[in-house]
């Protein structure tokens, strides 16, 4: 059976969608939204009803939050939206010319539009996973398990500074733990931030009473009959642990995907490893992709991004939905956002700011916690803000990115509107 | 139209204040969103509307009259 629909009538397609999370539920909001009146059917893999990620490394492992109000939709709001959702159920693979994915347990399902938004998988390490005490963290049931593990041990290592590590390490030291940071680079979340904010991470860490190990890889686990014990560096020390977080990044889920004729990028080009797309997320005939799985064409930068922003999934789902619905494209043109709270620092970022970018504080002061910083790229032009306690600043220069300013002009406006004012 | 928004879930992204300027705003030290207009009138519907969808903390809820 096919849900083959005539031209014209695009509102009333078969929409399946393989991932319940953020950009999955995203998706079908901004279908129903935009008048879609067809069929909607979205598959997840977790046993869970839909829940919302960022949390997980916050509220919910400070446990200032129950797991309820991480909650993205209830069963009754999916039902009143006309969405069915089927949980515990992993979609095998896709047969794009056939336009039918399969499900695990062999049943086919066909679609007029297929999007994809399966996010991504944690990366592991090669050693210490089975052991008790060692930890990820991607999804609910992670984070409920490190949280109860927590209750019971007194030293968590953190393997990997990048924004999870850091994150987790600062709940971790609110709740009293002993934290160890591991990192082979010399600065937590360096290769987005850069030396200079990384340096004001650092030291807001050790304020905080965190064992910083930076520069240094993890050799081996230590265990005691299968309990994890500690963690030994690549310098032979052994930290005492008897928690570990690997925290050591994710990969696009695309695995399913290998026998289909959707396409990916390569994991070292741009785009890294992700589902190629347009700038539209189209990825092949009547196939979309979204959120933190999809790399899409920016025209601007004139490659494939992939980015793992929570906002990247809204934004994605609104614009694939008017493109399946065959509708103007959606007008509002945002810039990647993302967020990270440490302690009492809540840092801010806009666009694509990266460690190859040159960096100057435009506002504030770094020592003070609170500035606006900007990365610049080899043109002087503005592809990323990292700032915190200056919101109202923050949205001026988010502005002069979405305007593909130079610092020079930005600074050069930011003096007139000041002198007029 | 009736709009409420969950400070506690907020994470300051200044989203809504973009969307729609007359009905948010958000506290510079904290960037915590606040209500400028708590029951807006029609004519703000596509704009709130798009804050509740691109609100990357689902903070904001809509609620029809």
């Amino acid at each position: 059976m096919t849900g083959e629909v005539s031209a014209g009538d695009a509102s009333a397609k078969k929409v399946v969608i393989v991932g319940a999370g953020p950009a999955g539920i995203a998706a079908a909001d901004a279908l129903r939204a935009a008048d879609h009146t067809g069929e909607i059917l979205i598959f997840g893999e977790e046993r869970h009803a839909p829940y919302d990620r960022p949390p997980l490394s916050k509220q919910i492992l400070a446990g200032t939050w129950l797991p309820e109000k991480a909650q993205l939709r209830t069963s009754e709001q999916l039902a009143a939206a006309d969405v069915t959702l089927h949980l515990s159920v992993r979609v095998a693979s896709v047969d794009v010319e056939a336009h039918q994915v399969t499900l695990e347990s062999g049943e086919q399902v066909a679609y007029d539009a297929l999007i994809i938004a399966t996010g991504v998988t944690v990366r592991v390490l090669p050693f210490g996973h089975q052991l008790e005490g060692v930890h990820v963290m991607r999804t609910l049931d992670d984070a409920l398990a490190l949280r109860s593990h927590m209750e019971t041990s007194q030293h968590l290592a953190v393997i990997g500074a990048g924004f999870l590590g850091a994150e987790v390490a600062a709940v971790a030291r609110s709740l009293g733990r002993e934290v160890t940071l591991i990192d082979p680079l010399e600065l937590p979340m360096q290769n987005v931030v850069g030396d200079e904010v990384g340096s004001m991470i650092a030291d807001l860490h050790r304020h905080h009473g965190v064992n910083l190990e930076l520069g240094h890889g993890v050799a081996s686990i230590e265990d005691n009959l299968g309990r994890a014990t500690g963690v030994t560096l690549d310098d032979g020390r052994t930290v005492p642990a008897d928690a570990a977080l690997v925290a050591v990044g994710a990969r696009p889920a695309v695995d399913w995907l290998h026998s289909s004729s959707v396409p990916l990028t390569a994991p070292k080009e741009p785009g890294a490893g992700g589902i190629r797309c347009d700038s539209s997320g189209r990825a092949a005939d009547d196939v979309w992709a979204i959120g933190d799985v999809a790399a899409w064409w920016d025209p601007t930068l004139e490659r494939h991004v992939r980015v793992e922003h929570r906002m990247t999934a809204n934004e994605h789902a609104r614009s694939c939905a008017h493109d399946i619905l065959e509708l103007a494209p959606t007008a509002a043109k945002s810039v990647p956002y993302f967020w990270s709270d440490q302690y009492d620092l809540k840092l801010r970022s806009f666009g694509l700011p990266s460690r190859q970018c040159s960096f100057h504080v435009v506002e504030g002061d770094l020592a003070d916690r609170r500035f606006v910083a900007a990365y610049t790229d080899e043109s002087d032009r503005i592809v990323g803000t990292i700032g915190a306690g200056m919101f109202k600043a923050m949205n001026w220069w988010r502005q002069q990115i979405l305007d593909g300013q130079t610092l020079g002009e930005a600074l050069r406006l930011k003096q007139s509107a000041e002198n007029s004012a | 139209m009736r709009i409420e928004l969950d400070q506690d879930a907020c994470v300051g992204s200044g989203n809504c204040v973009v969307s729609a300027p007359d009905v948010f705003d958000q506290r510079d030290d904290d960037g915590i969103a606040f209500l400028l207009e708590e029951n807006p009138s029609a004519e703000r519907e596509s704009a709130v509307k798009e804050a509740e969808a691109m609100c990357p903390a689902l903070a904001i809820r809509v609620h029809k009259k």
